[in-house]
């Protein structure tokens, strides 16, 4: 069975490429496939009738008990039959149907294949989640082949309403489901229905496996899908109506009823509503007239029968039911692919359209009459003998004195009356003359595409003739119900009740076709109370309402109402979780230190005030307050290494924070806000107390000891005594490879935000490059060209004429500090600098190579390099930068992360696992023993990126923004973008110079700078 | 394990804040709320390591048992410094917009409220766009009916729908 459905498939994956090769003749190359699993399947006839059934298992999720397994038991080999059958009949049909020129003939094709596929496999699973997968299998496969037309609004509301209506359903049966697997313990079907589940548990659980089945079946009141359904291809139509689909319920109640009939909810909802099914498919379908629709509503009436019988419970209804099913699988296949016939000929379903066809298709007429007979149960067909063991099993069942039996023979009385109703309507709007129309006028459709429906219809008419052969496969699916096993299926069983109930059936039927325009009339007058498809578009129209307006709602806030919706799920949502947890801690300590509550203190305020004031760059300095204030709440417990990396990287972002923040309007404009205030306070006061209670419970549920107490050992072995160090460098240097990646990624990331054109190379640097010595001079020559450099930073001519002569006489401290207007030059930081700079330097080397014994590492190292920088930076302006670092961050980067992971995977090469140290120990005068090792190259890597990043932050969100800036300045255009500065690039392309619309405010240099 | 109540309470006003925050128009100050929530984090897995001893450096007189916990401080040092790439990020991506969109004056406030009701509008006309779908397939279905009153003389109106759809989905030979 895996192997066939595996060949599925694969089949249904080529069959596209096959299509585009082959054109419709695909179509019976395709259609081998399921007939060779109907071949299969006839071989395991006998043994499944002799009581062995077929059994594979494949163990899938073996903790809850899920297995791949399949059961081949007599009522799942008939139903695979048909499915096969049928399967390779409507593909064979299709070549006729569908010409070469046919949009997504291969996809359908593919689909059609698949479709079959999954049937197979839904009527042969025994795993009841196996099951369920391929019951989901079969929606979205019949979504998208009802939407086979995707260009037409009614192909794709019907695929919709398809698959909406029908996951709806699946998704209740699978609660259902879990239900009954846990109560009973195994999620085997044939167990589960072996040995029912009894008790709420079983009574709930069926009920909503039963929903599933209604849903699927299209039973009342889901049953508005399936009419639309017919918006699909005729062949779809026919595979859909007859074999696939819509039988799953069936089985599904067939499958169930030998163990759960005996349930209380059983009976209510099968008889109840299959009874309302088969009156409400039947009345309907008498009035419609497009014959698509007619058969539609049909087999919504023929579904309803069909559960009905199936579901009722006894042996001899279980007999009729299988019988019923057979016969029509047969019929209702026939007359669609013969709808498909007519429809091609006369290109017209309308029977007010359709005149004296059937003369004119004898053969295709014939094969309609032979089927048409069998759904109204005419003798000699399959149909005939189906319902007369139906109505022999009611009327047995009543002298029984069955509770329910009346309801379900009346019922089926009253259906099988409109069924000869609406089958003689069907008959005579596709093939009779109408008086009054013409004849209407036909194209020639070849003969081959009878094939399909003449082999189903002589299948009707043969079955009925060989029931002996057919009779032992649908008795072996029965007799798992209690009943005695005598009655047989029979053609004429002599003058029983069940003869003359057919009889009134035929008369009451022909009273209503004799008097159709009264009837006509009373269905026109009926108001539309049970008709459920309004109902479904009032509710999917009201949830498409709600959602439009949930989502202006939502929408229309914006970030902030983004950001107010995920703070209120967290809030609701671990708030609830948080509070209804008991493990609270065992103690809770006022405070660890004295001084903790006074710099609690001042981080509260400071936090407080800066979501307070308006002012930008207060914000930032009381955002970064706060970051102090944690840098000492490290320091005083136990964690210098947190309070030095803190201290650092709060320096930084305040930086980094004022260079961008330089250019913005200095004051944060105040609108409207989306979420207003009192709100934004209430839900921040929540999220902060959620993630106190948040933070004692997770405190309160630690109940296992702290893995620290291995780690001195473990860092003595790394050969360090800085335990944080060698958990970033060593113990956990994956993490820590990991982290530096992110900051490679948002490094190149904020480069590539600012620069236009080309992140690559370095920081400009000053243009006449001479000795060092030189450099610091004044140089007399240039001072012509400084001060056309310079023009540009200053206000007016005049004092661009100042500046450049102050500057180009006088002597500098910084290399690049004649390049800046004296206004923004400070000699003091200037000089500052100058001392500090290489200091700095030989400091954060310093703590790089004792990070591994004493607070510092690559981290820290870095940082403080990156300070220096920083300082460069501030006081000699871009040009400084350019000469401080004259490097290409990109590079350092690169050759960081490089280094990381060749300590990474250069043990690799040397037979060891990846990360695995190596250590090389010397004593070395000022910094003592040191032990370079593996982790200490990482460590460099780790510096190297660190310092790469500040780099390229400073390059971006400093001199490149500085650089746009003045490029504006200069051109005259505020915020003008330009690809580069002319002077230093003179051979950029001036057409990527882009004007933009003026802005208001550029403040002063200085404020960045001070 | 248990807690120092000062720092819970630390932590849960830096998140409170920073959430606040984070909820204005002003990218800036939703940056500003990130660093107050990022610091607020930062904190809250300190909490974890319980009582606080000394620095995990080991030494001649520091005893195994008496230092901090040093895992939470080995997440919160690659954390603090995460956060200083991902503060630039933002800034890089607050000033590209401000400075590619022209703001100008209105500074970083890119959310434009009129913009976002046009947006959410657009997409809820998308969502009942598919209600025309579905009154598509219940126009088709009632188009069956038979309505004796204008009775089966008639050239039926209904039926030119269904009669194009089945012209379509048929296959024409010439």
């Amino acid at each position: 069975m895996i192997a066939s459905l595996a060949a599925f498939a694969g089949v249904a994956l080529v069959t596209p490429f096959l299509a585009r090769w082959l054109g419709r003749r695909v179509f019976p190359l395709i259609a081998l496939m399921p007939a060779a699993a109907f071949v299969l399947l006839l071989t395991w006839l006998p043994g499944v009738l002799a009581g062995n059934p077929v059994v594979e298992v494949v163990p899938w999720i073996p903790q809850l008990g899920v297995a791949i397994s399949f059961r081949i038991d007599a009522l799942a080999l008939l139903l695979a039959l048909i499915v096969t059958g049928i399967g390779a009949l409507v593909l064979l049909y299709c070549t006729q149907y569908f010409g070469d020129d046919e949009p997504g003939l291969g996809r359908f094709a593919a689909l059609l294949l698949a479709f079959a596929g999954v049937m197979l496999g839904l009527v042969t699973a025994d795993d009841v989640f196996l099951l369920f997968t391929f019951w989901e299998a079969t929606s979205v496969l019949s979504y998208l082949l009802i939407g086979h037309y995707t260009e037409r609004k009614e192909s794709r509301g019907a695929a919709l309403q398809a698959l909406t209506v029908t996951t709806f359903g699946g998704l209740t049966m699978l609660v259902g489901l879990v239900v009954l697997v846990v109560a009973g313990g195994t999620t085997s079907l044939s167990e589960l229905v072996a040995e029912p589940v009894g008790g709420t548990a079983g009574a709930v659980g069926i009920g909503l496996v039963l929903v599933g089945a209604i849903s699927k079946s299209a039973l009342v009141p889901f049953h508005f899908w399936l009419p639309a359904a017919m918006a699909a291809p005729t062949p779809v139509s026919a595979y859909l109506h007859a074999a696939a689909m819509v039988k799953a319920g069936v089985y599904l109640v067939a499958r169930l009823a030998p163990g759960y009939a005996d349930v209380s909810v059983w009976h209510p909802l099968v008889v109840v509503i299959g009874g309302v099914t088969m009156i409400v498919g039947g009345w309907r379908a008498l009035r419609q007239t497009d014959l698509k629709l007619l058969l539609a509503y049909g087999t919504v009436s023929q579904l309803g029968f069909l559960v009905l019988v199936t579901g009722f419970g006894t042996r001899d209804a279980a007999l009729a039911g299988v019988a019923l099913l057979l016969a029509h699988a047969l019929f209702k296949a026939t007359l669609f692919l013969v709808v498909g016939i007519v429809d091609h000929a006369t290109g017209t379903r309308d029977v007010r359209r359709l005149s004296a066809v059937g003369r004119r298709m004898p053969v295709i007429a014939t094969i309609a009459f032979i089927a048409a007979a069998s759904m109204a149960g005419v003798p000699p067909l399959i149909g005939f003998v189906a319902k007369e063991a139906v109505f022999t099993a009611f009327l047995d069942a009543t002298a029984a004195g069955e509770a329910w039996a009346w309801a379900a023979l009346v019922a089926a009385i009253l259906g099988s009356v409109l069924t000869v109703a609406y089958t003689a309507r069907f008959l005579w709007g596709a093939f009779f003359t109408k008086p009054g129309a013409g004849p209407t006028t036909l194209q020639p459709t070849g003969t081959l595409i009878g094939i399909a429906p003449g082999t189903l219809a002589v299948a009707s008419l043969a079955f009925a003739f060989a029931l002996p052969l057919v009779e032992p496969l649908l008795a072996a699916s029965a007799d798992e119900l209690p009943g005695s096993r005598e009655y047989h299926l029979a053609l004429w069983h002599g003058l029983e009740p069940a003869l003359a109930l057919s009889a009134l059936v035929f008369g009451l039927g022909a009273l209503l076709v004799w008097r159709r325009a009264p009837v006509a009339r009373l269905q026109a007058a009926m108001p539309h109370t049970i008709d459920s498809g309004r109902g479904y578009l009032a509710i999917v129209g009201a949830l498409d309402r709600l959602a439009a307006g949930l989502t202006t709602f939502i929408q229309a806030r914006g970030v902030p109402g983004y950001v107010a919706v995920i703070a209120t799920v967290f809030i609701t949502g671990l708030g609830v979780a948080a509070l209804r947890n008991s493990t609270w801690p065992d103690t809770v300590r006022p405070w660890d230190l004295p001084a903790q509550p006074i710099v609690a203190a001042l981080i509260a305020t400071a936090a407080i005030a800066a979501a307070i004031v308006r002012q930008r760059m207060t914000a930032v300095l009381l955002a970064g307050t706060t970051g102090y204030g944690l840098v000492l709440l490290f320091g005083m417990s136990g964690a210098p290494d947190l309070a030095l990396t803190q201290a650092l990287v709060e320096t930084l972002t305040v930086v980094v924070f004022v260079l961008v923040v330089r250019r913005l309007p200095r004051q944060v404009a105040v609108r409207r806000q989306a979420v207003r205030a009192p709100f934004r306070i209430a839900i921040g006061v929540l999220s902060g107390a959620v993630m106190a209670v948040i933070g004692l419970v997770a405190l309160g549920a630690r109940v296992q000891p702290t893995i620290a107490e291995g780690l001195p050992a473990l860092a003595v072995e790394a050969h360090g005594r800085n335990i944080v160090n060698v958990m970033l460098v060593d113990i956990r240097a994956w993490d820590t490879l990991g982290e530096i990646s992110v900051l490679v990624a948002v490094a190149t990331g904020v480069a590539s935000l600012i620069f236009i054109t080309g992140r690559t190379g370095v920081a400009p640097r000053l243009d006449a490059p001479s000795t060092r010595r030189e450099r610091f001079l004044p140089l007399p020559e240039q001072a012509d060209t400084m001060r056309g450099a310079r023009a540009s930073l200053a206000d007016t001519e005049h004092e661009a004429d100042a500046a450049g002569e102050a500057a180009a006489t006088r002597q500098t401290w910084l290399l690049a500090g004649r390049t800046i207007s004296p206004r923004n030059r400070s000699i003091l930081v200037e000089v500052l600098v100058r001392l500090l700079f290489h200091p700095a330097i030989v400091v954060s080397v310093f703590l790089l190579f004792v990070g591994h014994n004493a607070p510092g590492g690559g981290f820290a190292g870095g940082l403080v390099a990156g300070l220096a920088l920083v300082a460069r930076y501030l006081a000699g302006g871009r040009y400084e930068l350019g000469e401080a670092a004259p490097v290409d961050a990109g590079r350092l980067l690169g050759i960081g992360l490089l280094l990381a992971a060749g300590t990474a995977t250069l043990p690799l090469f040397l037979g060891r696992t990846v990360f695995q140290s190596s250590w090389l120990e010397a004593d070395v005068p000022v910094l003592g023993t040191i032990s370079i090792g593996t982790s200490t190259l990482f460590d460099i890597g780790v510096y190297l990126v660190v310092v790469g990043l500040v780099l390229d932050i400073l390059r971006s969100l400093g001199a490149e923004i500085d650089r746009q800036r003045e490029d504006a300045d200069e051109h005259g255009l505020p915020d003008a973008i330009a690809p580069a500065d002319d002077a230093l690039h003179p051979d950029t392309p001036h057409d990527e110079r882009r004007a933009v619309a003026s802005s208001g405010t550029a403040p002063a240099d200085g404020e960045a700078r001070a | 394990m248990s807690a120092s109540l000062t720092l819970v309470v630390v932590m849960s006003v830096l998140f409170g804040a920073g959430i606040a925050t984070m909820m204005e128009r002003s990218l800036t100050r939703v940056l500003i709320g990130f660093l107050l929530v990022g610091n607020g984090v930062n904190l809250l897995i300190y909490l974890m390591s319980g009582t606080p001893g000394l620095a995990p450096i080991l030494g001649e007189d520091v005893d195994g048992s008496e230092i901090s916990d040093p895992l939470p401080q080995a997440f919160i040092l690659t954390a603090i410094v995460i956060n200083l790439g991902i503060t630039a990020f933002l800034l890089a991506l607050l000033y590209r917009s401000w400075w590619l969109a022209q703001l100008g004056a209105r500074g970083d406030l890119v959310d434009d409220a009129a913009e976002h009701v046009e947006d959410a509008e657009e997409t809820a006309d998308l969502i009942r766009s598919s209600a025309a779908d579905d009154r598509a397939v219940q126009e088709l279905i009632d188009a069956s009916d038979e309505e004796p009153d204008a009775g089966g003389d008639a050239e039926p109106e209904a039926s030119e729908a269904s009669e194009a759809s089945a012209r379509r989905g048929g296959r024409r030979r010439p």
